[in-house]
């Protein structure tokens, strides 16, 4: 409980410190939202000082910071110039969004590079190793920007899958099952690209812990007592390698909202990537403070998921 | 050591043979895609009687480890036979393998290492009797707790984990384990290395009850002939990957042949003195 207390403490001054740079980095950039109005001739200089004093653009940054943090208090999460809306209403929706493509991604690249990267390490050395690290090499060389674009060249060529977007035109038409079939239709690509863009660093993570208990004296001694391949690689050695695992499986959680930015803004994928994206270009402050936040929030959430999984996963890991 | 013990010894037919055991490993520098090949074992042949206590010593690196792990079926050797008793160990399906390898338990250097951190000292003993099916979790644990007693653990410790117990108390967890399974012949790797004189000394009492009672056919490896030459009933000297002399201890103590063996015995008897005072005058 103790433990509890203090690592949530912790999280809100990481959180408290990471509003104050982000106030104080967006106030070093020059320009504001209202800006590009007082190049519009018809929206007139009174018009547009008008308009930054409304929303308290005009006050002093300490004070800005202050009128967001109320903000915050009261559930709003700062409010949106673009969007004319509390930024929180715009975070949910986008933010699950982009939570339904993650996880999904991240949950198949795991079921993918655990047993993968088992496999390969039990044949370490051998041509399916060779094979596995050199594909995987490839795909790490390979930028996450060709990947979507040629698995968008493959379906615009084929028409296999539906191009872009989250949902077909007619998606509100149909039934449920229907539905969940289109979302899993234009989920093909992106997921397909987050999973082939994380999939070989986490293979290669696997495969050297494996590795490296595998030579452990322990396994020796439990291959001496006649134990077979499968519970050797499943139950003595994937517990004994968790440890690294779960610190990168707590560096996913918290890529969960930040990891497919790109993927998102060229597959029109309606998540958090193109509305920061907008909201960066058109310096809707709060949107981005708030995102950031957001992003945070997973890291913090993310770590202390790994600490509770090696402290359930390990008996030698203890509190203090 | 009396005339009914040199009889039994003289007498005593071999639990496991090898012929001609090779092992050659390829080794490749770092930053260089050239291999050189190291011969870990050439040609060795070995016989080890049963029942009786047979020591395998020599400096580090000469390839007594690989002779373990091959005669334990944790490596293949490239060339030669193991037989046990009338089986070769070489020869085998991975499934009669595995059927086998109840027979030969082999107990590690590192017995920090060679122990699960994760499982309770009950666990580790239960490992191998779980592996081989031998019986319900209720009634092996049982079975564990009896084992700890047996090699001087408290089975009021069976909840603790390995790194909890001190060096020798690890390697009696270790060693409970290896004998779990009735074992004909234990291979103790390096064993008492790594602990201090007077724990070496009651590890090695240990073994020499363990022994009796079971009826083990024991196999010490050590760099260390003042240690196990006190107690061995033979003596294996190996360097380089050879066998270069061996024969019952008293012979290989009093007459020497092999340059090598000279040499370990020149080494050994500085040390003796102090082992002797440690074991409590046993031998």
């Amino acid at each position: 409980m103790k433990y509890l207390r203090r690592r949530a403490i912790h999280g809100v001054l990481l959180l408290f410190g990471v509003s104050v740079l982000c106030f104080l980095f967006s106030d070093l950039a020059p320009g504001s939202f209202f800006d590009e109005m007082k190049l519009n001739p018809q929206i007139s200089p009174s018009t547009v000082a008008a308009l930054r004093s409304q929303y308290g653009l005009d006050q002093p940054l300490a004070l800005r910071y202050f009128l967001w943090m109320k903000s915050v208090a009261r559930g709003d999460w700062g409010y949106s110039f673009a969007y004319n809306a509390p930024v929180r209403s715009l975070l949910v929706v986008r933010a699950r969004n982009t939570m339904i493509l993650t996880t999904t991604a991240t949950l198949l690249a795991w079921l993918i590079a655990i047993p993968l990267g088992i496999w390969v390490a039990d044949c370490a050395g051998r041509l399916q190793d060779r094979l596995a690290m050199a594909g995987t090499s490839v795909l790490l060389a390979v930028p996450e920007l060709v990947l979507v674009l040629a698995l968008l060249y493959w379906i615009v060529r084929t028409h296999a899958l539906p191009v872009g977007g989250m949902a077909s035109p007619n998606a509100d038409s149909l039934a449920l099952w229907a539905k969940l079939r289109d979302l899993a239709a234009h989920l093909v690509v992106p997921v397909a690209t987050l999973v082939l863009a994380s999939l070989p660093i986490l293979l290669r993570h696997v495969r050297a812990s494996i590795i490296e208990v595998l030579r452990a004296p322990f396994i020796q001694a439990a291959r001496g007592h006649g134990i077979g391949r499968a519970r050797l690689l499943f139950r003595y050695a994937l517990p004994a390698a968790a440890n690294p695992m779960i610190s990168l499986f707590g560096l996913s959680i918290a890529g969960l909202l930040s990891g497919s930015l790109l993927v998102e803004v060229i597959m029109g994928w309606p998540g958090l990537g193109p509305l920061l994206l907008e909201a960066s270009i058109s310096r809707d402050i709060h949107v981005v403070v708030g995102a950031v936040m957001a992003s945070t929030l997973f890291m913090i959430l993310g770590s202390f998921l790994a600490d509770v999984m090696l402290l359930v996963v390990d008996p030698r890991v203890r509190l203090d | 050591m009396g005339s009914e013990h040199a009889a039994r010894l003289a007498l005593a037919p071999s639990l496991v043979r090898a012929r001609g055991l090779s092992k050659r490993f390829a080794q490749r520098q770092s930053f260089s895609r050239k291999e050189f090949l190291v011969d870990a074992l050439t040609e060795v042949d070995l016989d080890l009687p049963s029942q009786c206590l047979t020591t395998l010593v020599g400096e580090s690196g000469c390839g007594k480890s690989t002779l373990a792990s091959c005669l334990a079926m944790l490596e293949r050797p490239d060339r030669g036979e193991i037989w046990l008793e009338d089986r070769d160990l070489t020869r085998l399906s991975p499934r009669d393998q595995r059927k086998l390898r109840p027979n030969i338990q082999m107990v590690f250097q590192d017995s920090a290492g060679a122990l699960n951190p994760r499982f309770s000292a009950a666990e580790i003993i239960m490992e191998p009797l779980e592996i081989q099916r031998q019986g319900t979790r209720k009634d092996l644990r049982a079975r564990a707790c009896d084992w700890m007693a047996e090699v001087g653990l408290s089975p009021d410790w069976a909840d603790r984990r390995p790194l909890e117990f001190s060096g020798g108390q690890r390697q009696r967890l270790a060693i409970a384990r290896a004998i779990a399974l009735k074992p004909k012949l234990l291979i103790l790797d390096e064993s008492l290395s790594g602990l201090d004189l007077s724990t070496q000394a009651q590890i090695l009492n240990l073994l020499l009850d363990l022994q009796a009672e079971h009826c083990l056919t024991c196999l010490l490896i050590s760099h260390d002939l003042t240690l196990v030459g006190q107690v061995a009933d033979f003596v294996l000297v190996m360097q380089q990957g050879r066998i270069v002399e061996s024969g019952p201890r008293a012979e290989i103590f009093r007459r020497p042949q092999h340059p090598h063996t000279q040499q370990l015995l020149a080494s050994s008897r500085v040390a003796e003195s102090a082992f002797r005072a440690a074991a409590g005058g046993r031998s």
